[in-house]
């Protein structure tokens, strides 16, 4: 077993860990954080991304024991208390989901991709950065009409990631 | 995943240390994004996973002299962003941009791609073509000695890739032809311009690996155009066939390829 600490979503957090714990295992059992959804379990869907050192990242390829020290935001740590995070509201106001499994995912993904590229994201743009999620029900494109619409309104809100 | 016992070293000596007393039961983990997937099939299975992410002084991109240095366990997101990679080598940058996805750039390293060398992983071709130095705790190894085979390199046992050196050329470019379901590359060709010296590469077709392509190095070093290369081949033999792509398509894809990626470095 190794030791692992770290702050997730703002809090810190310690476990005691067989070293193969994928960080996305640790978030989901050991902390119960299920928001963040294991769907493929093979890099490819980014059902699983979160951020590490307010990078996205897909927590399926990432040991917990490598994050030692890290700072975690999942899905669960973007809402300030009852508020929906911009990019949240987004995605219900636009209709961004159907059956939700990629939803966590997605939002990370677009929230990471505001932090790195600024709010005014155009349509290629949006789906070029989504390469790595995998939605299997909409057809990205109430996706990528809630990615630009949060962009907007995180500019609006002054907001990057999260309360952290 | 098999079980392992995890090793989180501070230094290079430290980390060669712990990969010597591993023998052939230790790997390094750098970014992971290839090594904990195939680990998770249960492909690999190490017995020692030495973790360099807390070894200090492999990252980081620096000028040095005419060459562009880069730290094995720099990230591809950070080479796609770095402006002196962008000033320096342009399509160095590009290509690192276009590996994976934006999560798997933001872990996936320089150093390990360089040291697992996959048959379609790009900065293979990127190393050979640039003429790369691939310096290790123990020593510099030209690119040229550096890729021997499919997964296999001049790196022996307790050796680690520390940096990556590139001389910068006058003028260089990489085009994919992506798999479109994969999205591995199906043939990537690099073009490096360097003086009146030419050097073409070609990744993801070879059933070897990485390697050059004299016909069009000596096609291009006459003049740097993709009108040089019209009615130039590539012998199929030694190409990978499969459900993908023919042997024979991937011969025709490499020339293509080869074209756009001197379109490319001429525009730039």
């Amino acid at each position: 077993m190794a030791s692992v600490s770290m702050t997730v979503n703002g809090k810190s957090v310690t476990g005691n860990v067989d070293p193969r714990t994928l960080l996305v295992q640790f978030l989901r059992e050991n902390l119960r954080l299920t928001g963040t959804h294991v769907g493929c379990d093979t890099s490819q869907c980014g059902a699983c991304v979160v951020h590490v050192d307010g990078r996205a990242v897909k927590s399926c390829t990432t040991l917990a024991v490598s994050c030692d020290g890290a700072h975690v935001t999942t899905i669960e740590g973007l809402a300030n208390g009852t508020e929906l995070h911009p990019m949240q509201a987004a995605f219900r106001e636009h209709h961004g989901l159907q059956c939700g499994f990629c939803t966590p995912g997605m939002i990370m993904t677009a929230v990471d991709m505001v932090n790195r590229k600024g709010s005014n994201l155009d349509e290629h743009t949006i789906r070029e950065e989504l390469e790595g999620n995998i939605c299997r029900c909409t057809g990205y494109h109430n996706i990528v009409k809630a990615v630009a619409a949060g962009a907007q309104a995180m500019a609006s809100t002054g907001q990057k990631v999260a309360a952290e | 995943m098999y079980a392992f016992n995890y090793v989180s070293p501070k230094t290079v000596r430290q980390a060669a240390s712990a990969l010597a007393k591993a023998a052939d039961d230790g790997k390094l983990l750098a970014g992971g994004q290839t090594l904990l997937p195939t680990m998770k099939q249960r492909l690999a299975s190490p017995g020692v996973l030495i973790d360099l992410a807390k070894v200090d002084g492999l990252s980081g991109i620096e000028l040095k002299g005419r060459s562009l240095v880069i730290g094995a366990m720099t990230k591809h997101a950070d080479v796609a962003t770095s402006e002196v990679v962008k000033q320096a080598i342009p399509g160095l940058a590009a290509l690192a941009g276009e590996i994976g996805d934006p999560a798997v750039r933001n872990r996936g390293t320089i150093g390990g791609s360089i040291a697992n060398n996959d048959p379609a992983a790009d900065y293979p071709a990127a190393a050979l073509a640039l003429n790369a130095t691939i310096v290790t705790n123990k020593r510099k190894i030209p690119a040229d000695q550096f890729f021997t085979g499919l997964f296999e390199t001049a790196l022996e046992p307790g050796e680690i890739v520390v940096k990556v050196s590139f001389p910068i050329p006058s003028r260089a470019a990489y085009a994919k032809f992506r798999n479109p379901a994969s999205r591995y590359a199906m043939v990537g060709v690099f073009v490096a311009k360097r003086g009146g010296d030419v050097r073409v590469t070609v990744t993801g077709a070879g059933a070897s690996g990485v390697f050059r392509a004299p016909a069009l190095e000596e096609a291009l070093k006459k003049r740097f155009s993709p009108k040089s290369l019209e009615g130039v081949t590539v012998p199929a033999t030694g190409l990978n066939g499969d459900i993908h792509a023919s042997a024979d398509y991937r011969a025709h894809l490499i020339v293509v390829m080869a074209k756009r990626a001197v379109a490319a470095a001429i525009a730039k």
